[in-house]
């Protein structure tokens, strides 16, 4: 499947992120900036279109293999991972829902121009449900005005296209959703709320007063309920792990560099941190069987659109965002306490600062008490496990 | 009271639709109507309770709460004890 093998699109991926994202991670973190030598690597490398189909140019790489790459930049920076992750997640969402003529030509003009997409679904004054809009779609006859005030879109400014929520018309309920495609040129975004955080700061997910205005064929052909439940749910949480899972292995793979460090300055003996890095193994292959896992569960009934949809699956892929985002933040934590306070310093080379700061956006971005709350109210009809 | 009627009260109750109940068509698509699936878990947790039936892992799904309609054929073919 696809046009490379996993291992050579791995290879690339670890080859741009040893030579690029990883030099750069420091900076992008220290100034809030976008990683955009990190996405110039990316994007010469045809990455950003690495999910679509062939027949549309990209190189169609299977979802476990998006997967996998996500979890490799995970390795590098944070920020970077994350971003990328974001923007598959809309281009997942084109690729399964958007077979149209528009959708596929803006498949095409994606791969020719490696177009990067950004999201904006939370909207102030809704309570924090991105299933619920009270901005709305106005039609006019061909065209469509669009303004919403969004208080996070992550890389706003660096984005080709946003896809946005909003009801599908002016009377419309605030459920009934539809999601649009918005381009550049279309758009305005005015900032209305900074972007100066303990952690992701590359991702640079200021808020914004959006205002948009296109042609109504950028409204994706499927309701958002159906969208969210087939597609963008799963695939946020399994992609959001994978490149947790990334920034684990890092911090792990920094206190095993320390520990073998401190067993080469006395050979013979076991350093005393070793016992902790043994068990710090052991939760990282936990988290890795844990998203490795409910990715292959997710593709096993990727194309039961109805299974897709029940509760069971839905309570599966909540568990998996609570409990991955637990374990980085607690690998993260464990790791820094076999480095010591080498790795409390910033400019160390076993500096564990970065990715404990970014592991604490993990059980943050979309609350995990809001999820428990969700599964609380889905375990009531759920009949099975 | 008949099934449909008994259904429609049970909307009243628990679907919070923005739309009126009674001037909605059998056939009418409730989550136009403004039901959301945390409504839906109470419309369903009360049909189960009003016609003593339990709905199965296999038909929780969206559309099973689409219209009136297909509400009917679900409660109909539970009762009629094919699970």
């Amino acid at each position: 499947m696809g046009t490379l093998s996993r291992e050579e699109l791995l290879r690339k991926i670890h080859k741009i992120g040893a030579e690029v994202i990883r030099p750069a991670a420091a900076s992008v973190d220290k100034e809030a900036r976008f990683p955009r030598e990190a996405f110039e690597a990316l994007r010469a490398e045809k990455m950003l279109s690495v999910y679509v189909p062939e027949q549309f140019g990209g190189i169609g790489c299977s979802y476990a293999d998006l997967a996998a790459i996500c979890t490799a930049l995970g390795q590098y920076c944070g920020s970077t991972a994350m971003i990328f992750a974001m923007h598959q997640i809309q281009v997942a969402c084109i690729v399964r829902h958007g077979n149209t003529p528009y959708f596929q030509g803006y498949q095409r003009e994606l791969v020719e121009k490696q177009l990067l997409m950004g999201s904006a679904t939370t909207e102030e004054g809704i309570g924090g449900d991105v299933r619920t809009s009270s901005c709305h779609v106005a039609r006019d006859g061909d065209s469509f005005v669009l303004e919403k005030k969004a208080p996070v879109i992550s890389y706003g400014e660096e984005a080709d296209e946003i896809l946005v929520t909003a009801r599908r018309g002016p009377d419309a309920a605030s459920s009934d959703q539809s999601l649009v495609l918005v381009r550049k040129g279309d758009t305005v975004l005015e900032r209305t709320h900074t972007w100066d955080t303990m952690g992701m700061r590359g991702t640079c997910s200021l808020g914004y007063m959006l205002k948009a205005k296109g042609h109504v064929d950028q409204i994706l052909p499927v309701p958002y309920a159906d969208l969210s439940a087939q597609t963008m749910h799963a695939v946020s949480h399994t992609l959001w792990t994978s490149l947790w899972l990334g920034i684990a292995t890092d911090a792990v793979n920094q206190a095993r560099a320390y520990i073998r460090a401190e067993a080469r300055k006395k050979p013979g003996t076991v350093p005393p941190g070793a016992f902790r890095l043994a068990e710090l193994v052991v939760e990282l292959q936990s988290m890795r069987q844990g998203v490795q896992g409910a990715t292959r569960d997710y593709i096993e009934i990727m194309d039961d659109r109805d299974a897709l949809s029940g509760p069971s699956f839905t309570i599966r892929m909540n568990n998996l965002k609570i409990a991955a985002s637990r374990q980085l933040v607690r690998l993260c934590a464990d790791a820094l306490q076999i480095v010591g306070i080498t790795g409390y310093k910033a400019d160390s080379k076993y500096s564990l600062a970065r990715q404990l700061r970014d592991a604490y956006g993990a059980p943050l971005m979309i609350a995990n008490d809001r999820i428990l709350g969700n599964n609380s109210t889905l375990l009531l009809v759920a009949k099975d496990e | 009271m008949d099934t449909n009627t008994e259904i429609r009260n049970i909307l009243k109750q628990h679907a919070k639709l923005t739309a009126d109940v009674d001037t909605l068509g059998d056939d009418a698509d409730l989550y136009q109507a403004g039901m959301t699936s945390h409504a839906s878990v109470n419309l369903m947790l009360a049909l189960e309770d009003t016609f003593n039936v339990e709905f199965p892992e296999r038909m929780l799904r969206r559309r099973l709460f689409e219209s009136i309609t297909s509400i009917r054929s679900a409660v109909d073919e539970l009762k009629a004890g094919g699970s």
